[in-house]
């Protein structure tokens, strides 16, 4: 049962992932990449992780792809982007792609092949223990995101608004 | 304690919920009758007509606004597991998430002395 869970949920993922690079449409795309999003949380749920699996459909699901979809809407959908294809660009992208390729490589090669099994839960990964650890251990980071989330917001700010004359 | 197991109901729920859309949309497909004029094809087939396509690039002020509800979101459940141990934490946290708030304040001010918020 553990097994079928996993398996299916990761058959899901992985079709839903192809299936958003190589559709040639962006809302499809972008569409197939929510529902890898909601299957991704499913193994949040699957490894004991609550909170985060409700703060990636949260976050990830809901506010992410709606920027996704408003970066799409806002390129010109009509014409036909003219694909860059020079040499020196396809030399790039065969190195990048295979240095990926021995990276994944070389991390297949370490692991061993097993059975899933739900891990024990021991209230790791509800909200309240999230909390505790982050308010205390954690504190510096999460104070460190709101000046992150200041730089974004004064950001987003800059590059969209017309200054006024 | 819960484990994962418990989340099949939710699970079923969901697939509930997408099978109900899909075979609805399928049933129609099916079932009811087809003919496909210029005028059932519309969009709006009793509205206005419509002009152009939907693929046009529109105004940055949407993705402005999107962007900064993304940001208020995110700091929204950033407040979640604090309310949750509000009690236990005490004031230490309640001054942690002052300073968390005082910086967001911060950037909202600035938002709105920019005018980031208004429609012009």
């Amino acid at each position: 049962m553990n097994q079928l869970i996993f398996i299916s949920l990761s058959t899901l993922t992985i079709v839903s992932a192809l299936f958003m690079v190589f559709s040639r449409k962006p809302m499809y795309s972008v569409l197939s990449l929510i529902f890898c999003f909601f299957t991704v949380a499913g193994h949040y749920i699957l490894l004991n992780a609550q909170f985060l699996a409700i703060t990636h459909v949260i976050v990830y699901a809901g506010a992410i792809m709606v920027l996704f979809l408003f970066v799409v809407m806002l390129l010109n959908l009509n014409t036909v982007a003219d694909q860059i294809k020079t040499m020196g660009f396809r030399v790039a992208a065969m190195i990048g792609a295979g240095m990926l390729f021995l990276v994944l490589l070389a991390s297949l090669k370490s692991t061993t092949l097993g059975t899933f099994s739900f891990p024990e839960d021991n209230g790791m990964g509800m909200v309240e223990h999230v909390g505790m650890r982050l308010f205390t251990d954690y504190l510096l980071p999460f104070e460190i995101s709101s000046i992150l989330f200041l730089s974004a917001m004064i950001g987003a700010v800059l590059l969209a608004k017309k200054e006024k004359r | 304690m819960s484990n994962s197991i418990d989340y099949v109901a939710i699970l079923i729920q969901f697939s509930v919920a997408v099978g109900f859309v899909g075979v609805t949309l399928l049933t129609i497909r099916f079932a009811g009758p087809r003919r496909l004029t210029s005028d059932k094809l519309q969009s709006w087939e009793s509205g206005i007509e419509s002009v152009g396509n939907a693929r046009f690039p529109f105004s940055i002020k949407y993705f402005l606004t999107a962007i900064l509800f993304v940001m208020f979101d995110v700091e929204v459940i950033f407040m979640y597991p604090w309310a949750v141990n509000f009690k236990s934490l005490g004031m230490i946290g309640f001054v942690e998430m002052f300073l968390f708030i005082g910086t967001l304040l911060l950037g909202f001010g600035y938002i709105i002395k920019k005018g980031g918020l208004t429609w012009d």
